[in-house]
């Protein structure tokens, strides 16, 4: 399997800094929550933990091997990535972009195989998206697309998966949907998972480690439980809440405060109801 | 009051419990591990692209054999195969047609198809690299820095033959060295989101065709300061012309594609993921940069060594990207490479035998019927296209 590591990670663009001396280990085999408030260096964080951009300083590490000195097709057979804003050509199909999914695994001289028709259906039955495997991919609603892209990540089929903002677009059924299906993959296949999600709550919901960030630096790191607080959701969003545990699943729930819509009186009832 | 959540047990009892979506989830997972599948339909679409690329390519055999033995002197096919055999295996050459077929006939042709496919391919390339229809060689200035680069060896410092065709190969690549520094620098930005990648791609078409009017003009100013003779041999690198076509040309244009095909199939396969975005192409095991370099050496190359055998023909590149796509039902390299060669040997055919009816004997250079042909075609395509691929 395959530990993905970063020590004293520093990543940049031009000459802003956005991530700084940042040292992590994506558990093995867990799912893996990254939270943090827009622009504080998520995205960013996964582009330097999959050598999409180089690092200024430190290193990253897939099995003890610094990620930049592995080809990089034998690199992307071990470690996917969707990022936040992919884009898709004009007139493709879906299964032609999913099937792109499996380029690392081909060479110059090994084309397209049975194998990898299997790998395409495997990924198009298990998002569901099979139904609209001959359809243009232009054509499609919002949470559809997210779904044939989510698609050719899983076909790309990776022991490691970094997954950007996955939920975007989707529909609340669907993004538990998706929740799901990559806590499956990673149940049954052991694959470990790091998310970007801004969903607290379904962030702590899904998470054997969550990871939060501020500024591109780690301000709390470990089990929801204990990285979701009401202090750590004031610090890294300045924003008030109320933390209670979910009903359903017994994971931290957030109850954003506003400067609207603030009851007292029903807010204190629901406290009282819970403890 | 409490606000941690509860025993992680309460948590492993959700997961178990029975739930629909979770089963298909599962049962997907489970049935796809036996391989029931029906590819069907991929193989269906690659069968009708692999059908509309064969009626091209046949469509190519046809135009050319019609420019060899049809027109203003015809040729009979068993008088063409007698021309060739006396010609590579020595025997009784036929008064007059030998000569026209193997010096003017025979290089010409070769010449046209062979510049069509390198302009084809050169577009093909840019416009799937930069996802823009826009940008194509000729749009973006590279073959007019071809033909500045020319006409300033012509007309400035008097060189001719083989020296002419060096100065347009490395105008080609200056332009595209200030095109290319352009394109990247707008490439780091467009990382950031899928809504800036567009911005880049405008920057740099805009850059290219402020470029490319500039070198027009200096082509201009340059013409005029010289005298006629020397203008006349300078003309041809402003509209592109396969009057001038011999086997020397041949030659070395036939010895540069040998290069710079095969270095097309073998980016063509990283090229398709390109077109998924960068962060995406190097999450699948892409090195982004690298290959766009390499893309755009050898898009520019293509397009150099095209321009340097005929001088700039009009909207080639341009052109036959769109509508290889609106023939091929997808962006496909062999379909517009095919398409590029369809366009210059029918634009050809109509200006060294159709053009002299109606203009009383003038041959014009392939590159006005290219332009004249050209212009309306886009504005077809644009008027007929769907509002997702204008
Ligand atoms: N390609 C880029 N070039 C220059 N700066 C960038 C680029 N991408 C991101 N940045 C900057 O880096 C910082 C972090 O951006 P990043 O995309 O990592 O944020 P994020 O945490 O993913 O935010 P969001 O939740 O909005 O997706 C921002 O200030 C952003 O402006
Ligand atoms: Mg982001």
């Amino acid at each position: 399997m395959a530990v993905l590591k970063a020590k004293d990670l520093t990543l940049q663009y031009d000459q802003r800094r956005v991530v700084e001396g940042l040292t992590a280990e994506i558990p093995e085999g867990r799912v893996t929550m990254i939270v943090g408030a827009n622009a504080c260096g998520k995205s960013t964080l996964l582009r330097g933990l999959s050598r999409l951009l180089k690092p200024a300083g430190g290193t990253v590490t897939l099995d003890g091997k610094d990620i930049h000195s592995v080809p990089a097709r034998e690199l992307a057979r071990t470690l996917g990535l969707l990022p936040q804003h992919p884009t898709a050509p004009d007139g493709i199909t879906v299964r032609d972009l999913v099937g792109r999914g499996r380029y690392p695994h081909q060479g110059l001289f090994r084309s397209w195989s049975e194998k990898d028709d299997a790998a395409v259906q495997r990924a198009l039955e298990i998002t569901e998206t099979l139904d609209l495997a001959g359809r243009n991919v232009d054509e499609l609603s919002g949470g559809q697309r997210q779904r044939v892209w989510i698609a050719m990540a899983l076909a790309q089929e990776t022991d490691v998966l970094l997954l950007d903002e996955p939920t975007t677009y989707l529909d609340l059924a669907h993004q538990v949907e998706v929740l799901d299906l990559v806590t499956d993959l990673n149940r049954q296949r052991g694959t470990t998972v790091a998310i970007v999600l801004h969903d607290l709550n379904l962030a702590a919901r899904y998470a054997d480690h969550v990871i939060a960030l501020k500024g591109g630096r780690i301000v709390a790191e470990g089990g929801a439980a204990d990285v979701i607080t009401e202090e750590l959701v004031l610090d890294v969003f300045g924003l008030e809440s109320r933390v209670l545990p979910d009903p359903v699943s017994g994971t931290p729930l957030i109850i954003p405060i506003g400067r609207h819509h603030a009851a007292p009186k029903a807010a204190t009832t629901t406290l009282e109801l819970v403890s | 009051m409490s606000t941690n959540p509860a025993p992680t047990g309460q948590r492993e009892r959700t997961l178990e419990a029975p739930h629909p979506q979770r089963e298909r989830a599962d049962n997907a997972l489970k049935t796809a591990k036996t391989g029931h599948y029906l590819p069907a339909r991929a193989s269906f679409l690659r069968r009708t692209l692999l059908n509309r690329t064969a009626i091209l390519g046949a469509a190519v055999v046809i135009l050319f054999a019609a420019g060899i033995l049809l027109g203003s002197y015809t040729v009979t096919i068993p008088d063409f195969f007698r021309i060739l055999t006396a010609h590579f295996a020595g025997g009784e050459k036929i008064p007059g047609a030998s000569f026209i077929v193997m010096e003017s006939k025979l290089p010409r042709a070769v010449i046209g198809t062979m510049i069509g496919l390198a302009f084809g391919l050169s577009g093909g390339l840019f416009q799937t690299m930069l996802r823009n229809p826009l940008a194509s060689p000729d749009v973006i200035g590279i073959s007019y820095g071809a033909s500045a680069a020319a006409v300033t060896a012509i007309v400035v410092f008097g060189a001719s033959g083989a020296a002419v065709s060096g100065a347009a190969l490395g105008g080609a690549l200056g332009v595209a060295a200030v095109v290319y520094g352009i394109s990247r620098s707008g490439t780091l930005r467009a990382g950031a989101g899928a809504g800036t990648g567009s911005a880049a791609g405008n920057r740099l078409i805009l850059a290219g065709v402020g470029i490319a009017s500039a070198l027009g003009a200096l082509v201009n100013f340059l013409l005029t300061r010289t005298d006629i003779r020397t203008a006349a041999d300078a003309l041809v690198w402003l509209n592109g012309s396969l009057n001038a076509a011999s086997w020397d040309r041949a030659g070395v244009l036939a010895a540069a594609l040998l290069i710079l095909v095969p270095a097309v199939a073998v980016l063509a396969g990283p090229l398709r993921i390109i077109e998924l975005g960068d962060d995406t192409a190097a999450g699948l095991g892409i090195r982004v940069h690298r290959t766009r370099l390499g893309v755009v050496l050898t898009a520019v190359a293509l397009a150099a060594v095209a321009t340097a055998a005929a001088g700039p023909v009009a909207f080639v590149a341009f052109l036959a990207g769109p509508i290889a796509r609106r023939f091929a039902g997808k962006a496909s390299l062999p379909a517009s490479a095919l398409v590029g060669a369809l366009i210059v040997l029918a634009a050809d055919y109509f200006a060294a035998n159709i053009a002299p009816l109606l203009l009383d004997g003038t041959v014009l250079p392939v590159g006005v019927v290219t332009g004249a042909l050209g212009a309306p075609f886009l504005l077809w395509l644009l008027v007929t296209a769907n509002r997702k691929d204008a």
